[in-house]
């Protein structure tokens, strides 16, 4: 075993880049005024810090009994050789230091730990075993990605787990190895009528004395659909209470474009990328779904037999709802954040320009009037009052914002190939995909973007490669669903708003245009 | 060794005296009685000339007996011992002669195949060009620089063209599609290949093409003519694409 050396390089940027960029690439916290700052950590509860690492390995003392002989390093080696390596990396991310920055949660913030050890059967039921396993599964997964509590990994947990709250072992959890402050855990079985049963608990067992937090039980038909959606409730529970009162978006939809039935059809699935499942049946393309704010809805744009039109999918009937066609190329809908209004792209009056409309179409209204492409327009979801969007007024497109009447429209990015904004809910940000250096000889990656709205300021999210693109985000602000080609093919992906946990949800066909649903 | 001489001769001598006598014996047959003189057979033959016509032609048929007293041909009746004759049937047909005679008969057949003769060489099609050919023949595409949809100078040419040919055929009407490379976001490049329609679209009307002829689509970056990942593949692609419309 070696071991692992961090080695922060706090300010490892290219010094010819100016004080602006440097800044940029240097430290979010020392570069955001502290007004922002204030505004992110209130929000998120997140401190962005950007760090990167030099890694250095070097063999420790306690396993050179363990290595062959003629491959020890001789013992005074070590010292030089730890600086040497370390000196190597050090200067060699400097030297090399672009733009590969990583930006991390928690850096200086304890999470709360928690074990959750697998639930328990209840029951002697045959069906208990594979539903345990989808529920263990889900509960964990849902945790993990949550980007709120640190997971207690279960290597280090006792072997006698409790299923029942009487069960619980308060020293063997909250001191070490699992060194626990919470342990959420319960038990799960078929019962004799055919309905399976859940019961969970979190307990903080730092606090004998009264330790529960949480005590749920939830009892539905049995089946793999039941047990993975109680366990998304449970950790929704568990992530509301922990992650400062921010509901868990474990019961979530993603809703996406997936070209699997041989056309581009507008496609569902779950957060986590489990019970994906066809909607439309159109046989054209369909692009761009955008689920309304009250779920019940899909906006999408689709090629009809009178080209681009903004058509409406209504889940509660399972089928596409009447919306008056517009004439035109019309593209990309965005739902107000209120549920009230559409704003959209059409050329019906020449240039494709952005239009607001109420949700039947009436009322249309144009918003700008600019030479070049204006498309993928979002609202401010949290005031209703702006619209960002894409405009080639310039030349490569770049993201503007205007107010909600097409007032004040104000560039955001200063140069690239900037498109498909998408905002935070709390209306504070924006992420985008940005190909920030365009042009020959660049590198021309496309990757997902945040910025502080009221500042400009922004930070990169994605550094893995491959095209990124049509960043949407979670109800909760904390993740980012997108799409990327770095697995060699077009899929769909998620990861924390800060660029960690990074998570492939899709593996069948060419999955793109994800969109969040709004709880 | 003279023995061994002696014994060969002997053995010699003694397979020849075999021999002669075998073939004495076979000479003591007494030969059969002659047969008695009987009338000469009849003989005949037939043929034609040439042995396959077309229809409505004709070929001469020849035949030669001896020995004969009543020649006859199906199909033609009794002939002379001797002869030829033209014929031209309409079918092929096999002439069967029959010679009888005071030694018997005798048959000889000759075919004449008769083919039909080829149809008249069909009239000269004039080929029928149909709208859409022609439309495709003349009328060219319009390309376009990354991102743009301006048209270039070094498309002016095309358009020239494509203005030339609509003005001559006043009643085709057409779709310009509008098409984009692979890079870059499914949203922005849709609109941008309705950028690429329009401006076509627009130069043709400016040039005199009635605006009600001609219908736009962008197809963005969804139907690409060609796939690769390199510039060549990708200028295919940023086009405004003129199709026929009925």
């Amino acid at each position: 075993m070696n071991r692992l050396y961090l080695w922060p390089v706090i300010n490892r940027v290219r010094t010819q880049h100016s004080r602006r960029e440097k800044a940029q690439n240097g430290n979010f916290r020392d570069f955001f005024s502290p007004q922002v700052r204030d505004r992110i950590l209130q929000s998120n509860k997140y401190r962005y810090t950007i760090l990167s690492y030099g890694v250095c390995f070097a063999p420790s003392r306690m396993d050179e009994s363990a290595r062959p002989t003629s491959q020890r390093w001789p013992s005074r080696f070590h010292g030089p050789a730890l600086i040497l390596i370390c000196t190597f990396f050090v200067l060699s991310s400097a030297l090399f230091a672009q733009d590969w920055v990583k930006t991390g949660t928690s850096l200086g913030v304890e999470k709360v730990r928690l074990a959750v050890p697998d639930f328990k059967p209840s029951t002697s039921d045959p069906q208990n075993t594979a539903l345990l396993k989808t529920f263990n599964d889900t509960l964990w997964n849902d945790l993990d990605v949550s980007g709120v509590v640190e997971l207690a990994s279960k290597s280090f947990y006792p072997l006698q787990v409790p299923g029942q709250p009487p069960e619980v072992n308060f020293l063997a959890w909250n001191s070490p190895p699992p060194n626990a402050a919470m342990l959420a855990f319960g038990s799960l079985g078929v019962v004799a009528s055919g309905k399976l049963t859940v019961q969970g608990w979190l307990y903080d067992v730092k606090n004998i004395q009264s330790p529960q937090i949480l005590g749920k039980q939830y009892t539905d038909a049995a089946s793999d659909a039941a047990a993975r959606v109680m366990a998304h409730k449970f950790s929704d529970e568990i992530i509301f209470r922990l992650g400062g009162g921010i509901p868990g978006i474990a019961e979530s939809q993603i809703v996406f474009v997936s070209d699997r039935s041989g056309h581009k059809e507008i496609w569902a699935m779950d957060y986590d990328g489990s019970n994906q499942h066809q909607l439309t049946h159109l046989g054209s393309i369909a692009l761009s779904p955008r689920i309304s704010p009250d779920g019940s809805r899909i906006a999408f744009s689709a090629l009809t037999k009178t080209g681009w039109e903004i058509m409406m999918y209504s889940i509660d009937l399972n089928r596409t709802v009447s919306f008056p066609h517009m004439g035109g190329t019309n593209l990309s809908p965005a739902w107000s954040g209120d549920g009230l209004k559409l704003a959209f792209s059409s050329s019906r009056g020449g240039a494709p320009e952005i239009y607001v409309s109420d949700v039947s179409g009436g009322n249309l209204q144009r918003m700008t009037t600019a030479k070049g492409p204006d498309v993928s327009p979002v609202w401010n979801r949290k005031t209703n009052a702006q619209i960002a969007f894409v405009s080639g007024r310039t030349g490569l497109p770049q993201i503007y914002t205007m107010e909600a009447d097409g007032g004040n429209q104000q560039r955001m990015t200063d140069q690239g190939y900037a498109v498909s904004p998408n905002w935070s809910p709390n209306g504070q940000f924006l992420t985008f995909a940005w190909v920030r250096k365009y042009g020959p000889g660049e590198p021309g990656a496309s990757d997902i973007y945040l910025m502080d709205i009221a500042s400009k300021q922004w930070v990169q999210l994605t550094h893995d490669g491959g095209r990124n693109d049509f960043p949407s985000w979670s109800p909760d602000g904390r993740h980012i669903v997108f799409q990327s080609n770095r697995s060699g093919n077009l899929e769909i992906w998620s990861m924390l708003a800060d660029g960690t946990k990074v998570q492939q949800l899709t593996f069948t066909g060419r999955n793109t245009q994800p969109n969040w649903s709004w709880k | 060794m003279k023995h061994q001489s002696m014994k060969w001769f002997l053995l010699i001598v003694a397979l020849g005296a075999l021999l002669t006598l075998g073939a004495c014996g076979k000479k003591a047959v007494p030969p059969p009685p002659p047969p008695p003189p009987a009338p000469p057979a009849p003989t005949a033959s037939i043929s034609v000339s040439p042995s396959s016509i077309q229809a409505g032609q004709s070929a001469s048929l020849t035949w030669q007996t001896t020995n004969a007293t009543d020649v006859s041909i199906d199909s033609i009746g009794a002939v002379q011992p001797n002869g030829s004759q033209s014929v031209s049937p309409t079918d092929s047909t096999t002439y069967h002669l029959t010679a009888k005679g005071a030694g018997g008969s005798q048959d000889a057949t000759a075919r004449l195949t008769v083919t039909q003769p080829p149809p008249p060489p069909p009239p000269p099609v004039t080929p029928t060009v149909t709208d859409e050919d022609l439309f495709s023949q003349n009328v060219k595409d319009v390309y376009f620089d990354y991102d743009k949809s301006d048209i270039r100078a070094d498309q002016l040419a095309s358009l020239q063209a494509d203005v030339q040919f609509l003005g001559q055929h006043a009643g085709i009407n057409l779709m310009v599609e509008g098409h984009c490379d692979e890079r870059g976001s499914t949203e922005y490049n849709l609109a941008l290949g309705d950028q690429r329609a329009s401006a076509v679209k627009n130069a043709l009307t400016a040039a005199g093409v009635n605006a009600s002829r001609i219908k736009t689509i962008s197809y963005g970056k969804e139907k690409p003519f060609c796939t690769e990942s390199n510039e060549a593949c990708w200028q295919q692609n940023r086009r405004g694409h003129l199709v026929y419309q009925k």
